[in-house]
Order: C-alpha cells, then sequence, then structure tokens
C-alpha cells in the first residue's frame, strides 16, 4: 500500500458516528457544528461517542508509535460497531485508516485496527463516494481558493471538494500555483523545524493569496491553524473557512437550512 | 534554541544565493518532470506502480536475479566479483589496477562511489583519478561533495565556478556556461586518452542478457571507456532488473522523473569487453556487484526503499530539501530517499543520523513523484519509531513527551476535563510562556481561540 489510497468498500449509510477531531474539540467548534449540519442536511443520523478523544496522530508522527497504539486502541473501543465514522479532517482520517494499521503491523490486533480503518471516511469524500451526492445545492458569492492539504493526497477527497464547491452558485474557486506544496505544519515538526515551516508557510500564503481571493478554504484544521496563525501575525485580509463551513452557509444563504 | 534541529539551523544559516539555486534548481525540474510524464503518458501513475512492481519483485527475488546476472556476465567476457563493504569494494578496485600496472582512471558519476569514498582512497594509494561528469569535476577540483544525486552541483551558480576554474588554471575568469564547458571538455579530452581505467557505475542491469546500462546527459560515461582498456563498473546489487525488456520502462521513467526529459541523451548497454563480435570497447570488462549493508535493508521493514532509481525527483519535489539544501543532510544521498538511506546504510551509526527522518513534514510528494511508488512517508515514520524505541537522542529533539498526553486521551473524564479547564489558556498572555515549543511555534503564528467542549455543549442541548 502507498500513498493513502483509501480503503475499498468502506460502508456507507446515512447513520454514522462522527469523529470531531481534538482540534475542533478544541479550538474549532464551528468547524464541528457545520460538519453535524450538512450532514443532517442530507438526512444522516449522527451518533457522537462520547469517550472520543483523539486520533493519535501526534504521536504516531513523532514516532512514539507505543503511545500511539494506546490512544488507537482507546479509539477503536470509543468507536465500536460497523458504521461509517466521518471525520472532518484529512489528516485524522487518514491517520485511522491509514496510519494506524501500520503503526499496528506487528501487533495481535491489528484485525480490530484494521476494521477501523476500513469505515473511516474524509468528511468529503464521505458525502461524494459514500452518500452519492455531486452537487451542492447552495449559495455563496465569493471568490476563493483552497488549499489541497497533504493528507488529501492519494485519496478522492480533492475531487470530491472540487466537485461540491464547483457546482456551488456564485462561488469563483480561483486555482493557485504549485497545488502539490505543503503549508509546513506536520504536528511537531513546525516546533521543530521552526525556519523551514516559517519559510513553508510563508510560501503557501503567497500561493494562496495571490489571486487576492475573499476566502482561503482547506478540509483540514491541522493546515488551517498553522497557516491561519501565520496569516493572522502577519496581518492577511482574507477570511478563512473549512470547507464544511462553506457548504453549511451556502444552504442558509440558499435558504435551505 | 533548545528544540532545533540541525537541518534547521542549516536552512536559517544557509547563503541565500545557495538557497535560491538550490530551490529553483529543484523546483524547475519539478516542473519540467510533471509537464514531460503528463503530456506523453495518460496515466503516469500505472507505470509508476508498474516500475515499483517489477523492482519490488527483484529484490524479493535477489539471489536468483544476482546467480542469473553473473553467468550472463561471464558469457559476454565480463568478469564478476561480489564485494560485501566499502573496504573490500575500494580494495578490489586498486588490486585489479595494480594486476594490469594502471596508473590512471577516469571516472564517471556514481553515488556509490561516494559512499566508498573510493576517490579518496585511490588518490592515497597513488592513483590519478579524474570525475569526468561536468558538475562532479568542478567537485573534485572545488575539494566539494554532491548536494543532489543527479545534479550534483544544484547548490553552486556560474559565478563560483568560473573563479574556480580560473583558480585551477583553466583560462582567465568566465563565467558564460558554453565558456565552462568547452575549457572543462578541452582538459577533459587528453585524460579520457592517457587513461588507463575507466570507472562507472550502472544504472540498471538486466539479469537475462547481462548488460550495465548507463545513461548520462554528457556522454562522458562512453568517453571514459573509449580509449583505454580496462572497464570497471561498480554496481550495488539493488540495481538489478529481470530482463531487457524491463528496460523500456526505468529508461522511460528515470528521465521523465529526474529531469523531464523523454530520455537521457546518452543511453549504453554495455554486455562486456571486446570480442570477435563486438570489435570496439575495453579489453576487459570487470563488474563488481556490491553490498555494502544492502542485505541489511533488505531485512529490514523499509526494505522498499531499495527500489530507488537515483531519479532525484523526491529531492527535487521536497520542500525540505528545497529549503534546506543536499549538504544539510551530512550524508551521500540527501533529500526524502536519503533520509530513509541514509541512516539505515550507517548501520550501528543509525543513532548519528536518525534525526533525517524528522526532516519532512510528511506530506507525501516525494511518494507522488516517486517512479517505482516508494512509500517513502511510511518508511520515514517507521525510521522514527525505531529512533525512539532505541534512544537516538539527537532524533527526539524537539519531540514533547507524549506518553502523558497519551494517558489523557485513553481517559474521557480526564479529556473533557481539559477540555473544559484550557478556557484559562484565553487569559493567559502565552506568548510569554518560556517554554521553547510554545516560543518556537508562537514566534511566527497566533495560537486559535480555546472552546474546548462548546461543539458537545451545542451537540446535546440543540434539541
Amino acid at each position: 500500500m502507498s500513498m493513502l489510497h483509501t480503503p475499498p468498500n468502506r460502508p456507507a449509510g446515512k447513520s454514522i458516528q462522527l469523529m470531531t477531531t481534538c482540534l475542533c474539540d478544541a479550538f474549532y467548534a464551528d468547524v464541528a457544528q457545520a460538519t453535524v449540519e450538512i450532514l443532517e442536511f442530507l438526512g444522516c443520523e449522527i451518533e457522537l461517542p462520547d469517550g472520543q478523544t483523539c486520533c493519535g496522530q501526534p504521536a504516531f508522527n513523532s514516532g512514539d508509535w507505543v503511545s500511539s497504539r494506546k490512544v488507537v486502541r482507546h479509539t477503536a473501543k470509543v468507536f465500536a460497531g460497523d458504521k461509517p465514522i466521518v471525520a472532518p479532517s484529512g489528516s485524522c482520517a487518514a491517520m485511522v485508516f491509514h496510519g494506524a494499521p501500520l503503526a499496528f503491523e506487528k501487533e495481535a490486533d491489528l484485525p480490530e485496527i484494521q476494521a477501523l480503518a476500513n469505515r473511516t471516511w474524509e468528511l468529503l469524500d464521505f458525502i461524494v463516494f459514500g452518500l452519492g451526492v455531486t452537487e451542492w445545492p447552495g449559495k455563496f458569492d465569493a471568490k476563493i481558493t483552497v488549499h489541497r492539504s497533504c493528507h488529501l493526497r492519494g485519496s478522492r477527497s480533492p475531487e470530491a471538494m472540487a466537485s461540491l464547491l464547483g457546482s456551488i452558485e456564485g462561488l469563483t474557486v480561483e486555482p493557485i500555483d504549485e497545488t502539490e506544496q505543503c503549508c509546513g505544519f506536520g504536528g511537531t515538526f513546525a516546533v521543530s523545524f521552526p525556519n523551514i515551516s516559517n519559510s513553508m508557510g510563508t510560501l503557501k500564503i503567497e500561493k494562496l493569496t495571490a489571486s487576492k481571493p475573499d476566502i482561503v478554504a482547506a478540509a483540514d484544521m491541522g493546515c488551517m491553524m498553522h497557516f491561519g496563525g501565520m496569516m493572522e501575525k502577519q496581518g492577511y485580509p482574507q477570511k478563512r473557512m473549512h470547507v464544511a463551513q462553506i457548504l453549511r452557509d451556502s444552504l442558509k444563504n440558499a435558504g435551505k437550512i | 534554541m533548545k528544540t532545533q534541529q540541525q537541518i534547521d539551523r542549516t536552512a536559517r544559516d544557509l547563503d541565500p544565493e545557495v538557497h535560491d539555486s538550490n530551490f529553483m534548481g529543484a523546483k524547475l525540474k519539478s516542473e519540467r518532470r510533471y509537464a514531460t510524464l503528463h503530456r506523453d503518458y495518460d496515466d503516469p501513475d500505472k507505470l509508476r506502480e508498474t516500475a515499483g512492481l517489477i523492482k519490488q519483485h527483484t529484490l524479493e527475488h535477489l539471489d536468483t536475479y544476482l546467480a542469473q546476472a553473473e553467468a550472463s556476465f561471464q558469457r559476454n567476457g565480463a568478469t564478476v566479483h561480489f564485494a560485501v563493504d566499502d573496504d573490500a569494494v575500494n580494495a578490489k578496485v586498486l588490486s585489479i589496477m595494480n594486476e594490469n600496472n594502471a596508473k590512471s582512471v577516469v571516472k564517471s558519476k556514481s553515488m556509490l562511489t561516494e559512499e566508498t569514498h573510493m576517490l579518496k582512497y585511490l588518490e592515497e594509494n597513488g592513483k590519478e583519478v579524474v570525475e569526468t561528469d561536468l558538475g562532479e569535476f568542478i567537485l573534485q577540483i572545488d575539494n566539494d561533495h554532491p548536494s543532489h544525486i543527479v545534479t550534483p552541483i544544484v547548490h553552486k551558480n556560474r559565478r563560483g565556478i568560473a573563479k574556480s576554474f580560473e583558480r585551477e588554471g583553466l583560462g582567465d575568469y568566465n563565467d558564460d556556461p558554453e565558456t565552462i564547458t568547452r575549457r572543462a571538455r578541452k582538459h577533459l579530452r587528453q585524460k579520457y586518452i592517457d587513461a588507463d581505467v575507466g570507472l562507472t557505475g550502472g544504472n540498471f542491469v538486466s539479469a537475462e542478457s547481462g548488460r550495465v546500462v548507463l545513461v548520462t546527459n554528457e556522454g562522458n560515461a562512453r568517453f571514459c571507456m573509449a580509449a583505454n582498456k580496462i572497464h570497471i563498473a561498480v554496481i550495488g546489487i539493488e540495481k538489478l532488473v529481470p530482463t531487457d525488456r524491463d528496460l523500456g520502462l526505468f529508461l522511460n521513467l528515470i528521465g521523465r522523473s529526474g529531469t523531464g526529459q523523454q530520455l537521457t541523451v546518452y543511453n549504453q548497454f554495455i554486455a562486456g569487453p571486446k570480442s570477435k563480435d563486438q570489435p570496439h570497447g575495453p579489453e576487459q570488462t570487470h563488474i563488481i556487484f556490491v553490498d555494502n549493508r544492502r542485505t541489511e535493508v533488505l531485512a529490514s521493514d523499509c526494505r522498499e526503499i531499495l527500489r530507488c532509481i537515483r531519479c532525484g525527483a523526491c529531492l527535487n519535489v521536497c520542500p525540505i530539501y528545497r529549503q534546506s539544501g543536499g549538504h544539510a543532510y551530512r550524508s551521500v544521498y540527501p533529500g526524502p530517499v536519503g533520509a530513509v538511506l541514509s541512516p539505515l546504510l550507517a548501520g550501528n551509526r543509525f543513532p548519528e543520523l536518525a534525526d533525517l527522518p524528522k526532516a519532512s513534514s510528511l506530506c507525501g510528494a516525494c511518494n507522488e513523484v516517486c517512479p517505482v511508488n516508494i512509500p517513502i512517508p511510511d518508511l520515514l515514520l517507521r525510521l522514527r519509531d525505531k529512533a525512539k524505541r532505541e534512544g537516538a537522542k539527537v532524533a527526539m529533539k524537539g519531540t514533547p513527551n507524549l506518553a502523558m498526553w497519551a494517558t489523557l486521551c485513553s481517559q474521557p473524564t480526564m479529556w473533557k476535563t481539559a477540555l473544559s479547564m484550557g478556557h484559562t489558556m484565553n487569559y493567559i498572555p502565552t506568548e510569554l510562556v518560556p517554554h521553547p515549543s510554545a516560543k518556537s511555534w508562537q514566534g511566527a503564528r497566533k495560537l486559535p481561540k480555546f472552546q474546548g467542549g462548546e461543539f458537545r455543549k451545542w451537540f446535546k442541548n440543540r434539541k
């Protein structure tokens, strides 16, 4: 297996478990709220497992796989069952469907973790390829640019995102140069490699704002916290929105919710 | 700063001119690669996946293919040697030279000879060695080392090169690239004619026919064996492919991935010395298959890295490589491939290079461009785990202790308490917190406002 190819034959259905992600839980309540609102608009019945915490990615990426496995095991326990698990973040979803099985490849409970992986979706991937919704009946008058988060790479999420945003009335998505350029977050990478991380973030912001958009969007709060924090420090005027928030607001604008 | 890694400091202190050379050199090649591959093939990913499968298959049956290659080369009249480590390779080359009373070598570009410090070894043993790849030649006169696998002097500019040529007596200062090339050519021409031995690496080896394939853009590898009597090819055992037919795929991929060329300018297929049917070429061909810890890598959980065909695409696209340059990696192989390969090839010196796998935001661009589909980010992660398990201190610098965090994440009650208590953070001027991680983050970014628990409250109370 390579890249972040999503597992085949994941369960779809409208009865789902929502993985809030720790960043939304701690910092971005409205992104989680928007996620709930758009999924309910699509007729989903949402269960929010109360014991959920974090996907285990910080320790996984830092090389502390013992700690990471502890958190993943907890996640597997909390998200028991066979419903689809949906997360409004490419990186957290990829941690569950790709990272966790990697961290467990020599462990006896790999099958349980693989089962968890096999029903986990990134939000936009779920909407388009799980629920079969490709057109978004919303309205949103704005010019935006979109950061393709690295953890969407290799998955179908960028395609799903383009399809949904592209169908919103009034919304223009401006192309950006060097889509493949990472924003420079990488978890503790940003702390241990501050100079390189800052240079990467600065480059990314240049590309994202070159066409003077009204809004800079993405589908991963990790990236957004990083380049958003930089944009704020440097005084960039653009608003930043998670794609879920754009989808939700566009429904409101169209009087659908 | 306490948390800062060595590569980050190197990037910070890099001469701006060198930074720009690295950055632009890498970026332009990435753009050319993308344009060529996508213009010529509808689905380049299929090619990459196929090439990866062929390489992986070869690695998994390496013993069979090595034996087949040995027999094929012998049938062609070449002499085959096996060398277990760097000392053995160097000693073998020296002994072939001594047996034939050879004094001078013209050498073509080879990363493996960088691994074994061949040039220095032969010079210390009284041999004259001349690098003939223009970039490598410039490195040799500057007493420098490559900073890129394919473009070894990506870190230099023509003004510096013109000064080096002036210093070495290769003409007055002149930074016109054509003049520089012409002067080098004139200087090297006599070296080719006078040399006793031509030393090359090998990009691919066909086990079926016993052919070394060499790709260059300068033709220097070819000249290295045009006039002299002995050709020695030093080749890593991972360079094998099963059949001649496979070469079509790899030659199409290596040029496009490395430099954005459809095909490299010179592609040589060398089977053995001259013979009745093959009137031109050296009188002796020696193939030295080199292990140098490759079988250890093959036995590890990072064996996929041995698929690498050294095209440099992952270096060019890597945002860390672009910012820091190849020398920051303190080893023969830089960039993402080097961050995996170098610590593995270091053997028990692994801890010294265990920080290299950390020099990545795990963005995955390297995997996306790799012509043999190596899951480099996964391998970097496995090596981070290895570094932690083996207590490699330098690698763990800057990584907070995550055991406490894991405990917090495994106990929902504690987690929720922390979420609601976290609101006090909004009233603490965190920019003044003297913790190095906080300083490192907040030097350039603002932290978002804490809203812990608000979503859960909303979800519970809304109906």
